[in-house]
């Protein structure tokens, strides 16, 4: 019974909550500049609106600027039902599901980058190009990170090696090992999810931007639907980061949920406080970046051995 | 029922497929369509004969003892070379029905004939490579694919890179053979046969076994193409007919990956060393290959990078299985042989698919280079969809084929942590090598088949049937790889079996099959499902310009081109690319027209191949005044060398005489 509780809860929060995180993170950045901000529902309002809209769709573009949406949000949902959103096991976990995660992200991405090309445009082959660069060295870190994981828990799917993950004894080798892939993983988690200072979701020139300029011809439910993608993402990752990060008991389900459910409201504000107080980098900088991640995970995995 | 004569009856038929065909006229069509029959027929005999073996687990031999002078044929077809025998006839009976359109006798009186003989003879001579149990019967074969291939990629010689690719392949083949003969003359001196026979266990020692393994992975490593013995691979892909391209990439590699199987299963000794010694060369053949692809903008020679990336990739397992071997570790042992045969299957139908559909594209629009192309999707419909497929299948991506071998090696690479943790270090080169890999796609597809066409290009217009069917049906089978794979766990755990003479785990109980087919039937129904629906929601939407920043008038050439795209990348991994670049000066007030290019080469070609070639030929050519050309001379010196044979042999027979 509690684990069928425990799958809908994950299968509802998957689905409901992530445009909140983006509400939350939004309001943060308002309260450092002092402003009221939108409301932390307006990411809803949003969504709702661009499903009503109508569409104009670029006459240049073929069924893969079409698909691109829809594979965005299917491989994304499908790879955050492998994530544990909780205390519990995630609704799907098998072994050999870790990479599985992996690559449905990259599918996602794929599809992506190739509506950005659909469209002629020079901007987004600009997006595009540089999405498929800072792919490139987030994904060596993201499996280094996954290394150190499975070394220290001996499975192989992300259930049961990030539940172990948390009760690992504070103060142990193992404990740094963990602090030094946290710090990977948010690194990773800004640049998967283009926040700064890998990329400015904000901004509205689009010699500058990274996710925003590769959707810049989307509109209406398809616009809708990446944004929709890109916040299920940040929730997922955001998820990861935080089973490596707190201290959870799978004994104290009540307090777990809890815990977890705070530990996400946080993230978000950690990355509504990092968007406020630092300014993005330059381009030719973030391949570095992500390199340094590459370096903390591989020295996280370096102390397990 | 005796398969092999099923199998046999198959290579002949390639074998006899050209020469039937010549017996029409130079300019008609009709013979042609004789010889695919007696190819595609020979190819269905093979094909049930090879899956009879595999999926029976079946040993068959046959012997001819005097098949020749001072020569025995001695042949058996085990899971092993069924498996292997699978991909030549399939993708030579596919390329065989692609070639009627894409080589048609009639467009091409002057060649059509010669590369329908040597490409029968390519697919004979490999798939009795395979068949060999004998060094001499094997170093013919050999020979035969080496030399057919050798003629194929020279099939246009009017053309100067043809020849230079072919003549650099000629000399890397037969120093690859040369290798191949000291290896066997090595086995022959041991075991005092020909026929391959495992060495004793413990009778032979490590130094001289180590040898052979390393003769072995030097000889069948030219042919595969492992970095750094691929110099000759990506010009010679590039430069042949792309149905050939198809057999060259898919299947013939793999005789090199084949080879060093074979000679494995006949040493006894398994040191971790080897094992190590794969798993490098198959890491840096991956990441080399496909960073090398990244600068390519010839969509065949990027194939070909590729090509190296994807040996990189089964050698990966291999040394992963040899590693299990040494270790006793079973778990190593089947998911690295595993994911090394599966790649096999997986990177024959992926990369013939990519290399047709690129055949499809050339043959449509006359050229090669990706930058000159673009929006071929609208006029290409078919083409398009199925080089998508391909990209999506080579770069790993669920729910295709690819993605299962590679979760065969992943997860392989993920078991040695508990033992050897630096070894699982190649999951995360691995995981670079894919993203890579969708980089360079991304950039292939959307560059040559996405946006508005570029300049200079012949009116594209979808290709014909005989073209576009072996491809639809290359196509099923990655699909059917992808989403089923519990379709090929008899054949992988046979052919795994065969090789390592053990019993071991089965593959089913280490990889979740049902998970990952309901997993991949999902994915597409959901995606197919909200593609109906966004149809429907979508049937009023508005068709616009694409959005240039308030600029009203976007023309086709501001669009993002394959060096710009590589450009950010290739900047990123400079330090380990020989890059030459060609950007625009600014000068004055009034900037002129520039122009931006990058063109990345190949190191070990150009900075050590090369030199070494050049010094050789100009301390040959101090012997150039022997060659007068008048064939008097030529005969004179033979009977020099006679002479002097004679004066070396007899007084030491004379010798012989005296002593006993």
């Amino acid at each position: 019974m509690t684990t069928f509780i425990g799958i809908s809860l994950q299968a509802v929060l998957l689905t409901l909550l992530p445009p909140l995180l983006l509400g939350i993170i939004n309001k943060t950045k308002a309260g450092f500049v002092g402003r009221r901000g939108p409301p932390v529902l307006q990411v809803y309002y949003d969504l709702l609106r661009l499903v009503k809209k109508n569409v104009v769709i670029s006459s240049t573009t073929t069924w893969v600027f079409l698909a691109a949406p829809l594979v965005s949000v299917a491989s994304v949902v499908l790879a955050g039902l492998m994530v544990p959103l909780g205390p519990t096991a995630a609704p799907i976990h098998f072994k050999g599901d870790l990479i599985m995660f992996a690559y449905l992200l990259a599918l996602g991405r794929f599809f992506t980058t190739l509506a950005a090309l659909d469209t002629g445009s020079s901007f987004e082959g600009m997006g595009a190009a540089r999405e498929l660069t800072f792919a490139c060295f987030s994904e060596p870190a993201l499996f280094l990170a996954l290394l150190v994981l499975v070394k220290l828990s001996g499975a192989l799917s992300l259930s049961a090696m990030l539940l172990p993950a948390s009760h690992v004894r504070i103060g142990s080798t193992a404990s740094a090992a963990l602090v030094l892939i946290a710090v990977s993983l948010f690194v990773v988690l800004l640049a998967e999810t283009s926040r700064i200072p890998v990329d400015d979701p904000n901004t509205h020139l689009e010699l500058t931007m990274i996710h925003e300029v590769m959707v810049l011809d989307n509109s209406g439910p398809l616009l809708g639907a990446q944004i929709y993608a890109s916040s299920v993402k940040l929730l997922i990752l955001a998820a990861f980061l935080l089973h490596v990060v707190l201290p959870l008991k799978p004994a104290l389900v009540g307090r777990d949920w809890g815990l977890m459910l705070v530990g996400l409201v946080a993230v978000a504000g950690i990355i509504g406080a990092v968007e406020s107080l630092m300014a993005r980098l330059q381009m030719r900088f973030v391949p570095t970046l992500l390199v340094a991640a590459c370096l903390f995970s591989g020295f996280g995995f370096l102390l397990i051995l | 029922m005796n398969w092999m004569a099923l199998v046999l009856v198959g290579v002949i038929a390639f074998a006899v497929s050209g020469p039937v065909g010549m017996l029409g006229r130079r300019g008609g069509n009709g013979w042609q369509w004789v010889s695919a029959v007696v190819a595609v027929g020979g190819g269905l005999c093979g094909l049930v004969g090879a899956f009879a073996v595999l999926l029976g687990s079946l040993s068959e031999s046959l012997s001819f003892p005097a098949a020749a002078p001072a020569m025995t044929l001695d042949l058996r077809v085990g899971p092993l070379s069924a498996f292997f025998l699978i991909p030549i006839f399939a993708i030579g009976a596919l390329s065989s029905i692609y070639g009627l359109g894409y080589w048609r006798q009639s467009r091409h009186p002057r060649t059509g004939r010669k590369l329908r003989f040597w490409y029968g003879l390519l697919i004979a001579g490999m798939a009795m490579l395979t068949l060999c149990e004998n060094s001499i019967d094997f170093l013919v074969a050999w020979e035969m694919m080496a030399l057919s291939t050798f003629f194929l990629i020279i099939i246009e010689d009017q053309k100067l890179a043809a020849r230079q690719a072919a003549w650099v392949y000629l000399v890397a083949t037969h120093l690859g053979t040369l290798l191949l003969v000291a290896l066997f003359a090595i086995l022959r001196v041991i075991t005092g046969s020909f026929l391959f026979h495992p060495l004793p266990p413990g009778q032979v020692g490590m130094g001289l076994q180590t040898t052979i393994f390393l003769l072995a992975t030097a000889g069948f490593g030219l042919k595969a193409g492992i970095v750094p013995l691929h110099f000759w691979l990506p010009e010679a892909h590039a430069n042949a007919p792309s149905h050939v391209s198809a057999t060259l990439s898919g299947v013939t590699l793999k005789m090199g990956i084949f080879g060093m199987l074979r000679v494995l299963t006949l040493l006894s000794a398994r040191p971790p060393a080897w094992g190590f010694f794969l798993l490098t060369l198959g890491v840096v053949s991956a990441f080399m290959g496909v960073l090398w692809a990244i600068g390519q903008h010839d969509v065949k020679k990027m194939l070909a990078y590729h090509s190296v990336e994807n040996i990189g990739i089964i050698l990966m397992g291999l040394g992963l299985a040899l590693l299990g071997e040494a270790e006793h570790q079973p778990i190593w042992i089947v998911l690295g042989m595993a994911g090394c045969l599966l790649h096999v299957w997986n990177h024959g139908l992926f990369k013939s698919l990519l290399f047709l559909s690129a055949g499809s594209v050339i043959h449509c629009t006359g050229t090669r280079d990706i930058d000159r192309l673009g929006g071929l999707a609208k006029s290409m419909k078919i083409t398009a969809a199925l080089f998508m497929l391909g990209s999506l299948a080579i770069c790993g991506l669920p729910p295709l084929n690819g993605f299962i071998s590679e979760l065969f090696i992943y997860l392989g690479l993920f078991h040695t942590i508990a033992r050897l943790p630096i070894l699982s270090l190649a999951a995360a080169v691995l995981a670079m090598v894919g993203a890579l890999a969708a980089a360079c796609f991304t950039k292939a597809y959307g560059v040559a088949f996405l946006g508005t066409a570029r300049n200079n290009v012949r009116r594209a217009h979808e290709s014909g049937p005989t073209l576009w069917i072996p491809m639809c049906v290359l196509a099923a089978a990655c699909v059917l790889i992808g989403v089923a794979p519990s379709l090929v766990l008899a054949p992988l755990m046979h052919a795994t079996a065969a090789w390592s003479g053990q019993t071991l785990p089965a593959l089913g109980s280490l990889v979740p099959f049902r998970t990952l087919s309901m997993l991949g039937v999902g994915l597409i129904a959901a995606t197919g499902v909200g593609f109906l629906v966004q149809r429907y929601a979508l049937r009023q939407a508005r068709t616009g310009a694409t959005w240039a920043c308030g600029y009203i008038a976007p023309s086709k050439r501001m669009q993002y081109t394959a060096s710009s795209l590589a450009q950010m990348l290739l900047t990123a991994l400079g330090p380990l690319l020989h890059q030459r670049r060609r950007e625009p000066r600014i000068s004055g007030v009034l900037v002129g027209p520039s122009h931006f290019h990058t063109v990345v080469s190949d190191p070990v070609l150009k900075d050590a191949v090369e030199p070494i070639w050049r010094r050789l030929r100009s301390m040959l050519a101090r012997g150039q005044g022997f060659q007068k050309g008048s064939i008097q001379n030529y005969i004179f010196y033979m009977l020099l060398i006679l002479l002097a044979l004679l004066a070396f042999t007899l007084p030491l027979a004379m010798l012989w005489k005296l002593l006993f």
